[in-house]
């Protein structure tokens, strides 16, 4: 234990921990945990590497990494585990899927585990902007760990072909009309924004630029028929319909980033987690932007957090602890973001050496970190699928006309409330 | 006269290019995916004669998720799979074919259920079982549904109903107990039906991908299918150059296979739809 | 006939015993489980479920998602069966004639039988992808403007029933060859001594005699209507606004999404009523057409 000690100097943070780590020194504990994969790149390499290097540091600890496909894939995968009786004392999960393991009685918030008063503080270290999809009912049940927002990814060649300032991306919802108006021309549309896989998430952005959120804290409420919504809808809708310069119908969340690559479209919505496959791939100068505002700017965080299973004994939580707080040391999120494109979920880890260097030398890898100051939850309820997808058709119907915004969004909310009146 | 037989051949050669065209259309999706995984990422969606050729999105792929894994757990179900269908089919058909007891019809009306209700009818339920049975994310739970296969037994049945009597008879004669007429007897004179069903189970579980999907939760277990999709899926962005590799890769053997035994492929399919 | 021995009659029980055991756990059981789950509620962790009666089933009636995907697969099964029946026997017919690279077309044919359709949706959905797609570059050679296949509710079905047919056709042939090389070839050689055209014989003679083997193909094709969803999965997600959702990928998305085995048992209840439907009339039917032969 000296040995480690002495080679991972920088890690002395884990001192204390390791002292409790002394008492159950005789048995090893081992850790399931699963853990999704949601964009593209080796993502599955870099979760081995760390839990490799962890269980170096802690041999008396033994950790099974499995991967279990999509966020989707990962909460069903990681539950029916529970079910099934197989272990599984942590996983990453979608930030939103915080009511339904509560609803489950699958998870523990982390409130009731932290015992000093260090560990505290660290609970405290994250962005706000990220803990607030794990917090409800006055606790903390999820960690952030591999967390995102949306950005607007713009071409700066297209911006200079039609005349634009190629520094000074849209800012606001009229300048983005404006400036798509300029790109918009045979075989390149203005803007792209995806409305399959994710469109709940693109439209949280919208509805929060307009100053609105879709639901309240506690997870029982929805607001889709409110007039600030309608009209987020209304405007993404006239996008395409009105203004022209994007195209009608739905646009494909998985081959969105193809388009933007092949330059038949000067500007895309998307996931920070899409920024270094972009940057390998691009042909041409790009440059990445906060979302424009409304009313003010907004985005919706995005991604997994950690939770910790109920059915652990005491000795398994600790085990556990020990292992999110090494995976959040402000080092290691330094790291994993610069070589995901993830955010790092700590204001500490954009003052490491490595990352402000980072970050100097590509600076779109700081829009995430500085549009989190507008942040907001992503949508997330009781009966989260159910809710969600009540959303996403509302938004699709709408986008490809078979209803009015605010007719789709109104039979959304009366849908919603409907299935979260149990909760009130 | 003349002029029927040359509108018969004008009309004959429509036909032979309509043929062509509509032969031409179904392959193309492999074609395609030729194209995509042999060449560089800016061609996959740009059709250029002399574009570079690459074997680096093969490399990538096979890098990027445990295909030799998922080959080995789709190799395991398979073949386990087909085993036990072998042993229980044989054993129902050979009762069906040669027994009288009460209440046979009845029970192969029951058997015969199953080839409409498909195990994929039955997921939800299935995957309730196999929790019970503590089963999930095991290469026997996606297995065993699909074990006592009703198509297997009926297309078992019709092949031993036509095996001459006398045979069976010389074989009692000789002293043969019941399981060696089925081994000696029977199992033989049957190869074709196994061949031709053994094919159509192989290409089926091979390419099944639902069930394996909803019971399956890790590296350890998930078939080719669902790897396959979990690393093409759309949500962490399209790049077909690799995705089409992977596909490449996953139906290779298969594809081979088939290449190389077209004949004897078809040849056993179509057996199997002789009734 | 000799009298049936009891011992004969236990080994005929004893030799199905181990596969009718397998039937029980996989379809039988599971098969009425679901029927009685569809009258409890979900149970959570929180609420343990209880017996609702038929409340599952007005929910679905009053579900539109339900009626959507219903009427999606209506139209899906509608499609599909038809159009791959006719083009696998065309394809039957071509193959097994003059055709000079017939072996070539057969192969191709016969190709999307052995491709898993998981892998070839990301094929189809490059094809179908706007501006970049091959679709779309092909009809813009034309000055075709760009089309969203998938994401237009009007289209989206479409595309999904195409790959479909597109996976079934060449496997339907196979049967239809199988039965062309019963009938004997001096059958067309008489027709056209005759002066009968091709089409002539072909509907006349022809498709009379493939009757048996269509009826087996019409079963396996709307079993497939009601069971292919794999593409779903890669291709829509069952979107935009469930245009492309099939009852199968619902049942799906209500059990291992939603969460909500209750509800998914009380759709599985309806899935499982349709086949049963259609086994009883292929019962009638079929039973009908053996007597002819």
């Amino acid at each position: 234990m000296l040995k480690t000690l002495k080679r991972k100097a920088g890690s002395l943070a884990l001192a204390t921990t390791l002292g409790l780590g002394l008492a159950t020194n005789a048995s090893a504990v081992e850790l399931t945990m699963y853990y999704p994969v949601a964009v593209g790149g080796p993502l599955t390499n870099i979760v081995d590497g760390l839990v490799d290097d962890f269980e170096e540091q802690n041999p008396d600890i033994k950790v099974n990494a499995i991967y279990a496909g999509n966020y989707n894939d990962a909460r069903i995968k990681a539950l029916a585990a529970l079910k099934s009786g197989e272990p599984a004392q942590t996983s990453v999960m979608f930030s939103i899927d915080t009511y339904e393991l509560i609803e489950q009685g699958a998870i523990v918030a982390f409130d009731d585990i932290v015992e000093t008063k260090e560990e505290k503080e660290w609970l405290k270290s994250f962005y706000p902007a990220l803990m607030e999809n794990g917090q409800t009912q006055g606790k903390t049940w999820g960690i952030p760990f591999q967390r995102s927002t949306i950005v607007m990814y713009y071409n700066k060649d297209a911006f200079r072909a039609a005349g634009l300032d190629p520094e000074t991306p849209p800012a606001t919802w009229d300048e983005l009309v404006a400036a798509g108006k300029k790109l918009t021309k045979d075989g390149q549309w203005g803007a792209m924004i995806p409305s399959t896989g994710y469109p709940y998430w693109m439209f949280g952005a919208l509805s929060m630029q307009n100053d609105q959120v879709l639901m309240n804290s506690d997870g029982n409420e929805t607001y889709f028929d409110a007039p600030a919504t309608i009209e987020a809808l209304e405007f993404w809708k006239d996008l395409g319909s009105k203004h022209g310069i994007m195209p009608e119908g739905t646009i494909e969340w998985g081959t969105l980033r193809q388009n933007f690559l092949e330059g038949k479209t000067a500007m895309m919505w998307h996931s920070t987690g899409n920024l270094s496959v972009v940057k390998k791939n691009a042909k041409f100068d790009f440059g990445v932007a906060m979302l424009p505002a409304q009313k003010r700017r907004g985005t919706p965080t995005g991604g997994g957090n950690f939770y910790i299973f109920e059915k652990t004994t005491a000795e398994e939580r600790k085990a556990t602890m020990k292992l999110i707080r090494f995976l959040t040391e402000p080092k290691r999120t330094a790291e994993w973001s610069m070589k995901t494109g993830y955010l790092a979920t700590m204001p500490a880890a954009y003052e490491t050496e490595e990352m402000k260097k980072y970050v100097a030398d590509f600076p779109p890898a700081a829009v995430a970190r500085d549009q989190l100051e507008f942040a907001t939850a992503e949508l997330s309820t009781y009966q989260n699928g159910r809710v969600r997808k009540l959303l996403d058709d509302a938004i699709q119907a709408a986008l490809t006309g078979s209803k009015s915004p605010a007719e789709a969004l109104e039979d959304a909310q009366k849908q919603a409330d409907r299935l979260l009146k149990r909760y009130r | 006269m003349i002029s029927i037989i040359k509108r018969q051949k004008i009309s004959f050669s429509i036909e032979s290019s309509a043929a062509y065209f509509l032969a031409f259309l179904w392959v193309l999706p492999l074609i395609y995916a030729l194209w995509a995984a042999f060449h560089p990422a800016e061609y996959a969606t740009r059709f250029e004669l002399f574009a570079p050729l690459t074997l680096s999105n093969f490399a990538t792929a096979w890098e990027q998720a445990p295909f030799a894994r998922y080959f080995l757990n789709t190799f395991l179900l398979v073949t386990s799979i087909l085993l036990v269908q072998f042993v229980l089919c044989t054993l129902a058909a050979y009762s069906f074919a040669r027994f009288e007891f009460p209440g046979k019809s009845i029970a192969f009306g029951l058997v015969l259920i199953q080839l409409m209700i498909m195990p994929e009818v039955l997921i939800v339920e299935n995957y309730t079982t196999m929790s019970n049975l503590g089963l999930v994310d095991s290469i026997l739970a996606i297995g065993l549904p699909y074990m006592a296969s009703a198509f297997g037994i009926f297309l078992l049945r019709q092949t031993f109903k036509t095996i001459p009597h006398e045979l069976e008879d010389a074989a009692k004669i000789e002293g043969c107990s019941l399981w060696q007429i089925l081994w000696k007897v029977y199992v033989p004179l049957a190869r074709p039906t196994y061949v031709a069903f053994g094919l159509v189970s192989i290409s089926y579980h091979w390419n099944n991908f639902l069930w394996p999907l909803v019971i399956t939760n890790s590296v350890t277990t998930r078939p080719l299918t669902v790897g396959l999709a979990i690393f093409g899926a759309p949500e962490s962005g399209v790049d077909w150059s690799i995705i089409t590799a992977g596909t490449l890769l996953a139906v290779a053997p298969l594809l081979v296979a088939f290449l190389l035994f077209q004949r004897q492929f078809v040849q056993s399919f179509m057996h199997a739809g002789i009734k | 006939m000799k009298h049936v021995s009891t011992q004969h009659q236990l080994y005929g029980w004893l030799l199905l015993l181990p596969a009718t055991l397998f039937l029980l756990a996989f379809t039988y059981y599971p098969t009425l489980a679901t029927l009685a789950k569809s009258f409890f509620s979900q149970g959570t962790a929180i609420r343990p479920a209880e017996f609702v009666g038929l409340e599952n089933y007005t929910f679905m009636l009053e579900d539109d998602v339900f009626w959507r995907v219903a009427w999606n697969n209506v139209i899906y099964a509608l499609f599909t069966i038809p159009i791959s029946i006719a083009l696998a026997l065309m394809m039957a017919v071509w193959v097994n004639s003059r055709l000079k690279f017939k072996s070539l077309a057969r192969m191709s044919f016969f190709l999307p039988t052995m491709l898993p359709m998981i892998a070839v949706a990301n094929i189809w959905l490059f094809f179908y992808t706007p501006e970049i797609g091959l679709i779309d570059q092909v009809t813009s050679i034309f000055g075709a403007e760009s089309q969203n296949w998938l994401g237009d509710p009007d289209t989206v079905l479409g595309c999904i029933i195409v790959i479909t047919i597109w996976k079934e056709a060449g496997f339907f042939m196979i049967f239809y060859l199988a039965a062309l090389q019963t009938l004997s070839p001096e059958l067309e050689e008489a027709a056209r001594l005759e002066g009968a055209s091709r089409w002539y014989y072909f509907r006349r003679v022809m498709f009379p005699l493939l009757m048996p083997t269509t009826l087996f193909v019409l079963i396996n094709a709307i079993i497939n209507s009601f069971k292919l969803v794999d593409h779903l999965f890669i291709l829509t997600k069952g979107g935009p606004d469930n245009a492309s959702s099939l009852l199968l990928y619902y049942i799906y998305e209500v059990a291992f999404s939603f969460l909500d085995q209750a509800y998914a048992s009380t759709l599985t209840v309806i899935l499982l009523a349709i086949l049963a439907i259609i086994a009883i009339g292929q019962f009638v039917f079929l039973d009908k057409k053996v007597h002819y032969q």
